[in-house]
C-alpha cells in the first residue's frame, strides 16, 4: 500500500513538473518570436475552398508587435477565412495570462512535436483554446489548432525555411470550416441545371476550406509606422 | 450590292428613331454608374451577404469590371428591344411608308435587297454594342478603376485576376454581338409578314420573352426544348467569366471552364441567323407586294 | 415600230379572286397607252405584274422584246414607275429622295441632273425641304421626278392623278403630253376616269373584272361616230362562230350578259344588219351605245356582268 501511494505521489509530482515545463517551453517559443518587432513579406496566396474559384494571388503581409497585422493584395481582391486572418504565432501566443498543459506528442511534417494546450485565463479572450504542436529542439510551432468564440475552429500548419531563426514561416496552411454557399438561379440568370447531386463524401469535403500562403522576401525589423495598419 | 448597302445604312442613320436606342443605352448606363458611385458600398455589402459568413473579402469589389458585368446582365435583356426597333422595321416599315413597291421595281433582285437590309441592320446592331462597350466597360473602368473581378454564380464564386479580365470582355462582347444579331434576324424575319412596324417589333419581343421563360423554367417537359431555343444560348457570354481549376483547386489563369459551351451556343445562334435570314429571303421572293 | 410591251394570256389568281384573267395587249413605241377600268378591275394588279411586284399565275410579259422573268434587271433599268400614291421617305428632303432613288435605279446622279429633274417637276424651290411638309400634289410630282430621273424609255403611271386637285390633274396631264410628244417616251397610264385617259392616250385598253373589254386606237374609240353595239341572238354560240369566220371578226370585242359586243362606226350598222341576216343569225336585238363614254360608264356602273372573253 505504501509503495502504491509513493508511486502515485511520484507520478503527480512528475505531472506537475511536466505542467511547469509546458509554460516554460511556450515562453521560450514566445521569446524567440519576440525578436521580431515588425516585418513585411511577399506572399503567394492560394485559396482552396470548394465554392471559390480563385487564382494564386500575390499579396504583401505586414506585421508589427504586439498584434498589428495586415494582408494586402495590390489593386486586387483577397478572400480570407473570417476571423482567422491573424496568421501570426505572435498574435496567438500574445496573451501572458494562460495555462499551458501538456497533451502528448505528435509527428508533424516529419518533426517530433510536443502537444501543448493553451487556455487563456482571461474570460474576455476571443480564443477559447489553442492546441500548439511545438518542435522543441528548434522552438518552432509546426501546427496550431485554435477554437474561437465567434469564428469557430481553424487550423494552421507551418513549415519553415530561411527565417526559421525568427520563427517566421515559409509556408502557412489554414484550414477552416465553411458554410454552404447558394444563390437562387433567378438572380444569377443561370438556366441550365447541369449540376449533379453531391455525394456524401463530397458534401463533407465541401464543409472545409484551406488558404495557403507561401512567404518570401521577409524584411524584418526595418520599422513600420502604426498609422499604416489603420 | 454595295450601293444598296450604302443606301440602307444612309436610311437607317438619317432616321431620328435610330438614335433612341443609343440615347436609351447611355441613359440606363449612366444612371446605374451614378447610383453605384454614390452608394456602391451598400451594394457591395448586399452582394457579399451570402459569402460573408465564411470569408472576409478585402479589396475593391465595386470596380469597373464588375460594374460592366452587372450592366451586361441587366441590359442584354433590354437591348433586344432596341435592336428590334430597327430590325423589325426593315421591311414592314417600307411597306408602311409605301416605299416598298418602289424599291421592288428597281433593277436589283429581292435577295440583294434583303441581304443589304439585313447587313445594314447588323451594322446598326454592332454599333449599338460598341456604344454599349464604350459606356459599360471603358467608362466604368475610368470612373471606378479596375481590379480583380469577383463574380457570384449560383453555387460558387469566381475571382478573376485583373490581368485576366479584359480579354474575357472582348470575347463576351463579340458573343453578345452574335446574340443581338440573332435578335435582329428574328425581327427581320417577322418584318416580312407585316405592313406596319409595331406588329413585328412586339412580336419579336414576345418571342424573346416567351422563349426566355421557357428557358428559365425548370419543368421537365420544357427541358427537351431548351437546347434548341436561341434564348438559352444568348446568355452564354457569361461562360467567358468562368474559369477552370486544377486538381489543387487553383484557378487556371487564362482558361474558360466550358469553352465548348461557348462554341456550341455560337453555332446554334449562327444556325438561327441563317435560318431566319434564309427564310426571309425565300418567303419574300414569293410574296406579292400589294402595299 | 418596236413593241415596247407585249402581254400574252396574263392571269393572276388570288385565293378566292381572279384579279386578272387571260389578259393580252401590246404597247408600241411612242404610245401613251391608257389603261381604263373601274376600281378593282385589275389595272393595278396588271401593272404590278409588269413591275415584278406580283408574280403572275400564268402568262407572259415581254418588255423591250425581252422576257421579263429572265431579264428583269436589264429591263427595269429602263422603266420608271409611279405606283398609286407615290410614297417616299418623309424624313428626307426632296433632293435626298431623288438622289437615293436615282442611285437605286443604277445611275450616279450629278447635282445638276437632280436639280434639273426637280425643276422639271416644279420642285426646285423646295429641294431641301423635308417631304413631310409636302402636299399630296407635290409628293405626286416628286414621284414622277423619281420615275424619270434615270431617263427610262418606258414610264408606267398607275392612277397618277389620285387625290389631286384640278390644277394638279392638269399638271400631270401636261407632263404626260410633254414626255410623249417632246421626249418621245412610251407611257402606260392607268385610271378609272375616262376624261383623263381621253385627253392623253393614243391607245386605250378597257378592262373589267380582270378581262379585256375593248382595245384600240384612242382616236377611233373616242370618235363620237364610233359605237359599241350589243347583239342578242337566239343562238349566241352559232352567231359567234359565224361572226368569227366572217370579215366582221375584227369588230368583235367581248361577250357580256349573253350579248355579243362589236365596235364599229355608226354608219356601218346597216351593213351589219344585212350581214347578220345573210349568216342566218337569228337576231333578237341590236343595241348601239351612244359613245365609248356611255358604254364605259354603263359597264363600270357595277350592274353589268362580263362573261366570256372572245378575242
Amino acid at each position: 500500500m505504501r509503495i502504491f501511494f509513493f508511486v502515485v505521489a511520484l507520478l503527480i509530482s512528475y505531472t506537475s513538473v511536466q505542467a511547469q515545463d509546458m509554460t516554460a517551453l511556450v515562453t521560450k517559443v514566445k521569446a524567440k518570436l519576440d525578436q521580431v518587432n515588425d516585418y513585411e513579406a511577399d506572399g503567394n496566396m492560394k485559396t482552396d475552398v470548394s465554392f471559390i474559384k480563385a487564382p494564386i494571388g500575390k499579396v504583401k503581409v505586414y506585421f508589427k508587435k504586439p498584434n498589428k497585422f495586415r494582408l494586402k493584395k495590390e489593386g486586387g481582391i483577397s478572400l480570407l477565412p473570417k476571423g482567422g486572418v491573424s496568421v501570426n504565432m505572435s498574435t496567438i501566443i500574445t496573451t501572458s495570462d494562460f495555462v499551458a498543459l501538456a497533451a502528448g506528442e505528435a509527428v508533424i511534417d516529419g518533426f517530433k512535436t510536443k502537444i501543448v494546450k493553451l487556455l487563456p485565463t482571461n474570460e474576455a479572450s476571443e480564443i477559447v483554446i489553442t492546441t500548439l504542436y511545438i518542435d522543441e529542439p528548434n522552438l518552432l510551432v509546426r501546427k496550431a489548432i485554435t477554437t474561437t468564440k465567434e469564428n469557430g475552429t481553424y487550423e494552421m500548419q507551418m513549415s519553415y525555411g530561411a527565417f526559421a531563426n525568427f520563427g517566421l514561416p515559409q509556408k502557412v496552411v489554414f484550414s477552416f470550416n465553411t458554410k454552404d454557399y447558394k444563390l437562387p438561379k433567378g438572380i444569377t440568370l443561370e438556366f441550365d441545371d447541369n449540376e449533379k447531386p453531391l455525394s456524401e463524401a463530397q458534401k463533407l469535403k465541401n464543409k472545409k476550406g484551406r488558404v495557403e500562403i507561401t512567404y518570401s522576401n521577409y524584411v524584418v525589423n526595418k520599422g513600420i509606422a502604426d498609422s499604416f495598419f489603420k | 450590292m454595295w450601293t444598296l448597302i450604302q443606301i440602307e445604312l444612309y436610311k437607317i442613320f438619317r432616321r431620328p428613331r435610330t438614335y433612341i436606342a443609343f440615347i436609351a443605352v447611355a441613359a440606363l448606363i449612366t444612371i446605374i454608374q451614378f447610383g453605384l458611385k454614390v452608394d456602391g458600398k451598400s451594394y457591395a455589402d448586399f452582394l457579399m451577404k451570402d459569402i460573408g459568413g465564411t470569408m472576409e473579402i478585402d479589396g475593391n469589389i465595386i470596380n469597373g469590371y464588375l460594374i460592366c458585368y452587372i450592366m451586361l446582365q441587366l441590359l442584354l435583356v433590354h437591348v433586344p428591344l432596341l435592336v428590334a426597333l430597327i430590325a423589325a422595321d426593315m421591311i414592314s416599315g417600307e411597306a408602311n411608308m409605301g416605299t416598298l413597291r418602289l424599291l421592288i421595281s428597281k433593277p436589283f433582285s429581292r435577295t440583294e435587297l434583303l441581304l443589304a437590309k439585313f447587313f445594314a441592320s447588323t451594322v446598326y446592331t454592332l454599333l449599338l454594342l460598341v456604344w454599349l462597350a464604350i459606356l459599360a466597360l471603358f467608362l466604368s473602368m475610368w470612373i471606378f478603376g479596375t481590379g480583380d473581378m469577383f463574380l457570384m454564380k449560383s453555387s460558387y464564386v469566381v475571382l478573376l485576376s485583373e490581368n485576366d479580365v479584359f480579354w474575357r470582355y472582348a470575347g463576351a462582347f463579340v458573343f453578345a454581338a452574335l446574340a443581338m444579331v440573332t435578335v435582329a434576324a428574328l425581327g427581320f424575319f417577322l418584318s416580312i409578314f407585316a405592313e406596319n412596324s409595331i406588329g413585328p417589333i412586339v412580336a419579336t419581343m414576345s418571342v424573346i420573352v416567351f422563349f426566355t421563360i421557357l428557358s428559365t423554367l425548370n419543368i421537365p417537359i420544357f427541358n427537351a426544348l431548351k437546347p434548341y431555343l436561341f434564348t438559352t444560348h444568348m446568355i452564354s457570354w457569361k461562360e467567358f467569366f468562368d474559369i477552370q481549376v486544377n486538381d489543387a483547386n487553383e484557378a487556371i489563369v487564362g482558361s474558360i471552364q466550358n469553352p465548348q459551351k461557348i462554341v456550341n451556343s455560337a453555332l446554334v445562334l449562327i444556325v438561327h441567323i441563317i435560318g431566319f435570314v434564309g427564310g426571309s429571303i425565300w418567303i419574300f421572293n414569293k410574296k406579292d407586294v400589294l402595299s | 415600230m418596236q413593241q415596247i410591251v407585249q402581254v400574252k394570256g396574263l392571269t393572276k389568281q388570288f385565293k378566292n379572286l381572279t384579279a386578272v384573267n387571260d389578259l393580252s395587249f401590246s404597247v408600241n413605241e411612242g404610245d401613251v397607252y391608257g389603261f381604263l377600268g373601274q376600281n378593282g378591275a385589275g389595272k393595278s394588279t396588271s401593272i404590278r405584274m409588269m413591275l415584278t411586284l406580283i408574280e403572275p399565275t400564268s402568262g407572259q410579259i415581254e418588255l423591250f422584246g425581252m422576257d421579263l422573268a429572265r431579264n428583269r434587271r436589264e429591263i427595269l433599268r429602263n422603266v420608271g414607275a409611279v405606283i398609286e400614291k407615290p410614297d417616299v421617305y418623309k424624313y428626307l428632303s426632296a433632293y435626298e429622295n431623288l438622289e437615293l432613288f436615282a442611285r437605286l435605279s443604277g445611275i450616279k446622279p450629278t447635282k445638276k441632273l437632280l436639280m434639273d429633274q426637280l425643276e422639271m417637276v416644279g420642285l426646285a424651290g423646295r429641294a431641301n425641304d423635308r417631304v413631310k411638309t409636302f402636299s399630296q400634289g407635290m409628293k405626286q410630282r416628286l414621284g414622277i421626278g423619281i420615275a424619270l430621273v434615270h431617263n427610262p424609255q418606258l414610264i408606267v403611271l398607275d392612277e397618277p392623278t389620285n387625290g389631286l386637285d384640278p390644277q394638279g390633274i392638269a399638271d400631270i396631264r401636261n407632263l404626260i403630253l410633254h414626255l410623249s410628244r417632246d421626249l418621245k417616251k412610251t407611257i402606260v397610264v392607268s385610271s378609272h376616269l375616262l376624261s383623263e385617259i381621253e385627253q392623253v392616250a393614243t391607245r386605250v385598253l378597257i378592262i373589267d373584272k380582270g378581262r379585256k373589254l375593248v382595245e384600240g386606237n384612242a382616236t377611233e374609240l373616242f370618235d363620237p361616230a364610233q359605237t359599241i353595239v350589243e347583239l342578242q341572238t337566239m343562238d349566241n354560240a352559232f352567231a359567234l362562230e359565224q361572226l368569227k369566220a366572217s370579215p366582221w371578226s375584227t369588230y368583235l370585242q367581248a361577250q357580256r350578259n349573253s350579248a355579243i359586243l362589236l365596235k364599229l362606226n355608226r354608219t356601218e350598222i346597216p351593213a351589219l344588219h344585212t350581214a347578220l341576216a345573210a349568216m342566218q343569225i337569228q337576231l333578237l336585238s341590236l343595241q348601239p351605245r351612244h359613245s365609248l363614254e356611255d358604254y364605259f360608264l354603263q359597264i363600270t356602273s357595277g350592274n353589268q356582268h362580263v362573261d366570256t372573253y372572245t378575242n
